[in-house]
């Protein structure tokens, strides 16, 4: 749901995106080091496999976006992970769009990475129960901040989108508690079985 | 369609694409969505992904079209209850999801068949950053296998009698499957990064093996700007 595809947003939103998702790229790209390589592409496939994931909600089900999750574990590099994700998603599924590309990695990335910077020194700190709690919120208002990217990018593309961007909204409850609740147990998790995956920012 | 170039396809698809996307009246519109077409069923692919490709982007599109024709105003054509369908919105709904559906089309017929790793290749010589494409080129590498690893462990929690639920238990066994993937890729991830340092790896990339030549690096992508400008002078004919 957080893919838009070619063809809904207006240019200047387009551009937009895209002037974003160069300049998170770039910086990104000067924070990783050569031989991180191999190590941050191994990481994106499994954040890439794990959402693909159906996970059931009520009568439906959701694919976990795993931002927040990203931003604890690899911090900047995040913007790069979810770059390729959404790269393969448009060549493998022909989910999402080749001009929106900006806009759904300005959308997706951008609260993962706040959220793995202000969060990821908490989650160091304090206890596997604890830690899962704050990673859980945390990812939640991950999803919120894409949901309300969406709706934005949505509004500004067109007024006649406005009804429809509010709807979009409440769409994304349902991720944001699956994604919460899955995010903490995983935080809570890698907390007792390898505490050091939760570095964040500092590799 | 066999035959040409990655890079070439790259760079028309995005021209028209591009093209596509900028459109406004319903004439271009169609006519791009009938191009589109046609260059799909050219393409040789078997129709059963494309009609998932467009299943999918119709589920993200539905609530957009479905609310479209209600909310714009506009002189209604017909009412339900208290809502009316506007002419100015119906007519919305169908631009929007003619130039979506063209879209989806385009970037099947021209990349659809073609394999990640050289659209990797053909992207860093259209300028794409060499850090960049390695990166892109070494998850692809990667996704195979832990697909293949979480279908293993699906299936060992199928076999422990776990039923996918909205439950805080199901939940909790998908954070702990994520979990435990994530760990043994944090393991992988440092055995390739040590291995790699072992054969010198210093960040180029060498495309051994990989020819990525072809027919119509010239003549497809200027075929696709000529294509794309006959549909914006189209549309934007008085």
């Amino acid at each position: 749901m957080a893919h838009i595809p070619d063809g809904v947003l207006s240019l200047p939103v387009t551009v937009a995106g895209w002037a974003g998702a160069v300049a998170m790229t770039g910086l990104a790209l000067r924070h990783m080091k050569e031989e991180a390589i191999p190590g941050t592409a191994v990481l994106a496939a499994v954040f890439f496999t794990v959402s693909l994931v159906a996970v059931p909600v009520g009568p439906s089900s959701v694919h976990l976006l795993l931002s927040g999750l990203m931003g604890l574990m690899i911090g900047p590099a995040t913007v790069l992970a979810v770059l390729v994700g959404l790269a393969l998603q448009a060549l493998m599924f022909g989910f999402g769009g080749f001009t929106t590309l900006g806009v759904n990695l300005v959308d997706i990335a951008l609260p993962g990475v706040v959220v793995g910077a202000l969060l990821a020194g908490p989650v160091r700190r304090t206890s596997p129960t604890r830690a899962g709690v704050i990673a859980g919120l945390g990812a939640g208002a991950c999803v919120l901040a894409t949901g309300g990217g969406v709706a934005l990018a949505l509004a500004l593309s067109s007024p006649d989108y406005v009804p429809s961007a509010k709807v979009l909204l409440v769409t994304y409850l349902p991720l944001m508690a699956a994604e919460g609740l899955i995010t903490g147990f995983a935080v809570s998790f890698l907390k007792r079985v390898k505490p050091d995956a939760l570095a964040g920012a500092s590799p | 369609m066999n035959g040409i170039a990655p890079r070439a396809r790259l760079l028309s698809a995005f021209i028209l694409i591009l093209a596509v996307v900028s459109l406004r009246g319903l004439m271009a519109q169609g006519a791009a969505l009938g191009l589109a077409l046609i260059l799909a069923l050219l393409s040789g692919q078997a129709v059963k992904p494309l009609l998932h490709r467009l299943a999918h982007v119709e589920g993200f599109m539905a609530l957009l079209l479905l609310m479209l024709p209600f909310t714009v105003p506009g002189p209604p054509l017909a009412s339900l209850g208290p809502l009316n369908v506007s002419a100015e919105g119906l007519l919305r709904a169908l631009g929007i999801a003619l130039k979506v559906n063209a879209a989806v089309l385009l970037g099947f017929a021209l990349l659809g068949a073609v394999e990640p790793v050289r659209l990797g290749h053909a992207a860093r010589r259209l300028g794409v950053p060499v850090r960049l494409v390695q990166l892109f080129l070494f998850t692809t590498r990667y996704i195979e296998l832990f697909r293949d690893e979480i279908r293993r462990r699906r299936e060992a929690m199928r076999a422990r009698a776990f039923v996918r639920r909205s439950s805080l238990h199901s939940f909790r066994s998908y954070g702990n499957l994520a979990g435990m993937v994530l760990v043994r890729a944090l393991e992988k991830a440092q055995r390739v990064e040590e291995a790699m340092r072992c054969r010198a790896f210093d960040g180029r990339l060498p495309a051994i093996g990989l020819d990525d030549r072809g027919r119509g690096e010239i003549a497809c992508p200027a075929l696709a700007l000529f294509a794309g400008a006959a549909l914006v002078l189209l549309d934007r004919m008085p």
